[in-house]
């Protein structure tokens, strides 16, 4: 829609720069925050303009909250459930939309129903699965009788046990399925025309050689697009690493540490060094939106040809 | 080279019919195109060749050996798809050398033999282009080199020109037949144009619904046609055809009361029996009305072809086009009379449309 008058324009600039303040002074105010001193923060009305103590916050920040060795984990985390997710949704909805078996559409919505699944929902029965992965194997052979028939026969005790708490693998796993992901990826792989999985069929390529060589390259712009969300999305998870991790000193990723950065109840309230450190923590997602903003917008809206 | 068999093919998709028993011998060497309107299961049946199909019933065998269960890869074939189908993130230079890289070829006699089929159909200066860069005719040379490189004992093409302009497809038309001729590969090719058609069977196929019409050499189809349909589909203009019967004289009869002498169609004219009768327009000519057996038209109007022009008009209810070489003007409403050549005269069954011979 294009309408040229001076009035339209005025009221869309205001609109947009309304805006504009609204998504900014929260920043602003983290930013000039974490730059004064305690005298300054302290300060009843607080000062919007940055003050000098920026670095001096930083670094007290960086350090009262461990926050080397937490940068550490939060970016193995979001890394690993990034990469997880983009595999995990490329191959699901390669499955649903290269091939007919029966059950595809039935697959589909059973993805699909997972959105409204999200894990705070299922939080208690994701802990349960974190606290041992075998368990729904040993509940299978426990009903089905096994268990007791190998106990019977070989006198062997069936008990598989495998805990993800405190691991890598516990915080990264639960989060990696993802049916935003296998959604996006399927739209997608629908515009591509069944002449090129068929070209490629003539050319003598496998269904997984099809995938790499031609599908994994054609979605590249999706998948940056896709990881965007994903990482932004892994990095900023509270509740799940939380829960499943109580060795905080080596697990503990950097949003959980913004808890150890708030002043405690009869503690000195100073806000400058917690808003220094939520600085340092947003810092990465912001950076990977700022630079992946370009291939996202792109891969949302269009396909590139 | 390769011998394909083609032995009561069937195709169904669920319930429908779609192909109902074809029968082909297609030899060693041979390039036949498969005609018909779209809908027909030509394409169908082309992919069930590739292997991109499955066979309802019959079998299909390639060189002797039966294919029904083999993966496409297996048998040989290489195909030209009707949108091209290039793999649009690599160069041309990869799409043409895709297929030996699947099969694992050292990349040196993968890039020698892009190289040479690249030089057959005049694409090296566009090697490191990627399919985006170039125009339709390229992009279909394209993937014609990267059907040949293979070095398939068939060659399938799905309507491969159909999104060329008229020129482009007559120059890809000619390439075809240049590389048939150099290559000497058995050819399958599927169309629903048919001067294309024509002009590059050494046999042509002519289908409708699912069924094969009639088998040969294009001369043969046009001279000949085995049935109503393929009278009324080869040929542009296309043929005329006339439903009556004979009356107890032996003349026919057609449209509001009209008649034709057709005395040359000697033992066939039984009185009462309803048939078909056409008569292509170079067939039909102008003459005097003093002419034994002329036919009083009425002009409706004339279509000018530049060397000739088209004459249609209405004989008693009956619609007749005649390939006129006059110059003079006609107008619409001018009383013509016309002949029928004798040879020209084909006759149908009412019933099944199949040929009557005489």
């Amino acid at each position: 829609m294009i309408e040229r008058s001076p009035f339209f324009d005025a009221l869309t600039y205001a609109v947009m720069i309304i805006g504009l303040i609204l998504v900014v002074i929260p920043f602003w105010v983290v930013i000039v925050a974490a730059s004064q001193s305690l005298q300054e923060v302290s300060r009843v009305p607080i000062s919007l303009l940055p003050s000098d103590q920026l670095w001096v916050n930083l670094s007290e920040a960086w350090a009262r909250a461990d926050l080397g060795p937490k940068m550490l984990n939060s970016f193995i985390v979001a890394i690993g459930v990034t990469i997880g997710k983009i595999t995990l949704a490329a191959m699901s909805a390669f499955a649903i939309v290269f091939f007919s078996f029966k059950a595809r559409m039935i697959c589909f919505w059973l993805i699909f129903i997972t959105l409204m699944l999200p894990l705070e929902v299922r939080i208690v029965p994701t802990y349960a699965i974190a606290a041992n992965a075998l368990l729904p194997f040993q509940v299978i052979l426990d009903t089905f009788g096994i268990s007791w028939l190998v106990q019977a026969v070989s006198g062997i005790q069936v008990s598989l046990n495998w805990n993800l708490l405190n691991s890598y693998t516990g915080l990264i796993l639960p989060l990696v399925a993802t049916a935003t992901g296998t959604f996006l990826y399927r739209q997608f792989f629908m515009t591509i025309p069944d002449e090129l999985a068929e070209a490629s069929k003539m050319d003598g390529a496998s269904a997984m050689e099809f995938f790499r060589d031609v599908l994994i390259p054609l979605s590249r712009t999706n998948m940056l697009a896709l990881a965007t969300i994903m990482f932004v999305g892994s990095w900023n998870q509270y509740l799940w690493p939380l829960l499943i991790t109580t060795d905080r000193a080596n697990f503990g990723t950097v949003v959980m540490q913004l808890k150890a950065l708030i002043p405690a109840q009869n503690g000195t309230p100073d806000w400058n060094v917690t808003m220094a450190g939520a600085l340092i923590i947003m810092l990465p997602p912001l950076l990977v939106v700022a630079f992946m903003q370009r291939w996202f917008v792109r891969g949302l809206i269009s396909r590139d040809k | 080279m390769a011998q394909i068999t083609i032995k009561g093919v069937k195709k169904n998709y669920a319930k429908t019919a779609v192909i109902h028993g074809v029968d082909v011998n297609i030899e060693a060497g041979e390039f036949v195109v498969i005609l018909g309107p779209s809908g027909c299961g030509k394409s169908t049946l082309l992919r069930m060749i590739a292997g991109l199909e499955e066979i309802s019933g019959g079998e299909i065998a390639i060189d002797g050996t039966v294919v029904n269960q083999l993966e496409p890869r297996e048998r040989g074939c290489a195909m030209v798809f009707q949108n091209y189908a290039l793999y649009p993130h690599m160069t041309v230079r990869q799409n043409i050398g895709y297929s030996l890289k699947v099969a694992k070829l050292p990349k040196a006699e993968r890039d020698a033999r892009v190289m040479k089929v690249a030089q057959s159909v005049s694409l090296e200066p566009f090697l490191d282009r990627r399919p985006g860069e170039l125009s339709g005719g390229q992009r279909q040379r394209v993937a014609m080199a990267r059907a040949m490189v293979r070095e398939p004992k068939v060659f399938l093409f799905d309507e491969p020109f159909s999104n060329l302009d008229a020129k482009l497809r007559v120059a890809m038309r000619a390439e075809v037949r240049r590389l048939h001729r150099d290559l000497g590969v058995t050819s399958v090719f599927v169309t629903h144009d048919q001067t294309e058609a024509m002009t590059l069977a050494d046999k042509l196929i002519i289908m409708n619904a699912g069924n094969v019409e009639q088998i040969g050499k294009p001369t043969e189809v046009y001279n000949n046609p085995a049935s109503r349909f393929v009278a009324d589909f080869i040929g542009s203009p296309a043929m005329n055809l006339f439903e009556g019967e004979f009356d107890a004289e032996g003349q026919f009869m057609h449209g509001t009361g009209g008649k034709m002498n057709v005395s040359q169609l000697n033992g066939v004219r039984v009185p009462g029996r309803k048939v078909v009768l056409g008569v292509r327009p170079e067939g039909v000519r102008r003459t005097g009305a003093d002419t034994h057996g002329a036919i009083p038209a009425v002009v409706d109007y004339v279509e000018e072809l530049g060397a000739s022009r088209l004459i249609h008009a209405d004989a008693n209810g009956s619609r007749i086009v005649a390939l006129d070489n006059d110059t003079a003007e006609i107008k619409s409403g001018t009383p013509v009379h016309l002949s029928l050549a004798d040879s020209a005269l084909h006759l149908f069954s009412l019933e099944d449309g199949r040929r009557i011979s005489h």
